[in-house]
């Protein structure tokens, strides 16, 4: 776990360089770079919003805890995890690699949601 | 209650008469269920007085649950002080419980402070305290391995061990890690694979009139699927524990008493001692329940389990921490 975000913080130090290195038209214009180095799931009456998010490799998501119980979020084989977030607590994980990650509140196993990253995706969920 | 119920109540459960009337007269404080040949019976309700006349002469251990420590939202905002008071209620009991079980949800947020607390507090037992872990004990972000530097050394796998008390074989799962997360599913509990190899294993060789307690977190029948109130591969466990004459299945997680008989085997969960949670299915979602302060008390507890050889096997006692 301690390994993978070491790993994931390095790799936002490095972000830009990789980016342009490895996939020059992932960052088209300055909003769509700012759109895709940060975004959002809500978690609030015993739900993550929105159940599915896509993003572009490199974003930054950030979920946050609207419950009066904790929550946390673990992928579905252990790639990330959570501490038990407490209300208004917030876990970021950066996703560089294109695919999707399910995952699911350990506390609360039915609470499943899934993060896409696919090279040049808007920032857009369903 | 009518008195012809009342006879055939203390016929079936080998109480007498004297016996029952003192139940009947602490009604409102606590639910004692005996337990005899696998068959629970209700007996009323019952005070923590006439709970320890009924300990006499037998095994006598107790049950707490769920104390969240760490919790202090609206439903409670001091679960560490409410688990303080039960501690002090089992510590004021006339006849001592020979020891305590905690059926898991220790902690509310898996934080080595919340462990910190609650540890501070069970060093006010005297008793031997055989702890399990519930999901909010195993939610740090290495996936329990701060409950398990603590509590599971001399323990098998990912926690789970036996003990044996009094004639009593206690069967210690974990059902808190192996969660089947629910992209096609509830999400019910697992015990896994590795787990009931070894239980298996276990009861293998025993003899079939060893009574057996098992304890786990999550209950080992499915109370309420769509709120996850259930652990998927229960039934084989249940499979290895049908040839026995008597199991009796004590779990926490709901916050709520609820009872049910299967065969030999009858499955009660525990109060917490921290904060109610909603009937199934009678709120969205499961969590905390806010009920009006003076009435809080009311809806937490601990329970006394008795163990007679050679009568009724099982008593099982809930005691409101407002009793």
């Amino acid at each position: 776990m301690l390994d993978w975000k070491i790993t994931a913080r390095l790799t936002a130090l490095g972000l830009g360089m990789a980016l342009a290195a490895a996939i020059p038209e992932a960052l088209p214009s300055r909003e769509a770079a700012a759109a895709a180095n940060a975004a959002a799931i809500r978690i609030d009456n015993f739900n993550f919003a929105p159940p599915t998010l896509v993003v572009a490799p490199g974003t930054t998501v950030t979920w946050t805890n609207a419950d009066d119980s904790p929550h946390t979020v673990r992928e579905k084989d252990g790639k990330f995890k959570s501490a038990a977030l407490d209300t208004d607590d917030s876990f970021s994980q950066i996703f560089t690699a294109p695919g999707e990650y399910e995952y699911f509140c350990s506390i609360h196993p039915r609470m499943v949601g899934k993060v896409v990253v696919k090279a040049g995706a808007k920032l857009s969920s369903n | 209650m009518a008195d012809r119920e009342q006879k055939k109540l203390s016929e079936a459960a080998g109480v007498n008469r004297r016996g029952l009337l003192k139940c009947v007269a602490w009604a409102g404080t606590g639910v004692l269920w005996n337990v005899s040949g696998g068959v629970p019976r209700s007996l009323g309700l019952l005070g923590e007085a006439a709970a320890a006349e009924k300990q006499a002469g037998g095994l006598t251990f107790l049950q707490i649950s769920d104390s969240h420590v760490g919790f202090d939202k609206p439903a409670n905002p001091n679960a560490l002080g409410t688990f303080q008071e039960a501690i002090a209620k089992i510590n004021a009991m006339p006849t001592p419980p020979a020891f305590i079980i905690h059926t898991g949800d220790i902690t509310h947020l898996s934080k080595d402070k919340e462990f910190d607390d609650a540890d501070q507090a069970m060093k006010a037992l005297k008793q031997t305290v055989h702890v399990i872990p519930g999901e909010h004990d195993v939610a740090d972000a290495d996936n329990g391995k701060l409950f398990l530097d603590r509590y599971g050394k001399d323990t098998h796998g990912k926690g789970w061990y036996t003990f044996d008390a009094g004639g009593v074989h206690f069967v210690a799962l974990i059902n808190v890690f192996n969660f089947a997360p629910g992209f096609k599913s509830a999400g019910l509990a697992q015990l896994g694979n590795e787990q009931l190899e070894w239980l298996e294993k276990d009861l293998k060789g025993r003899s079939a009139s060893t009574p057996i307690v098992v304890l786990a977190h999550l209950p080992l029948w499915t109370i309420y699927e769509p709120w996850g109130w259930g652990t998927e591969d229960a039934p084989r466990a249940l499979g290895y524990l049908k040839r026995f004459g008597s199991v009796t299945v004590l779990n926490g997680h709901i916050h709520q008493i609820q009872q049910k008989v299967e065969g030999n085997v009858s499955f009660h969960t525990a109060r917490s001692t921290a904060f109610p949670q909603p009937a199934p299915g009678s709120a969205p979602a499961p969590g905390p329940m806010k009920v009006p302060d003076d009435q809080l008390h009311s809806v937490l507890g601990v329970r006394t389990v008795n163990y007679v050889r050679g009568k009724n096997p099982l008593a099982v006692i809930d005691t409101p921490l407002g009793a």
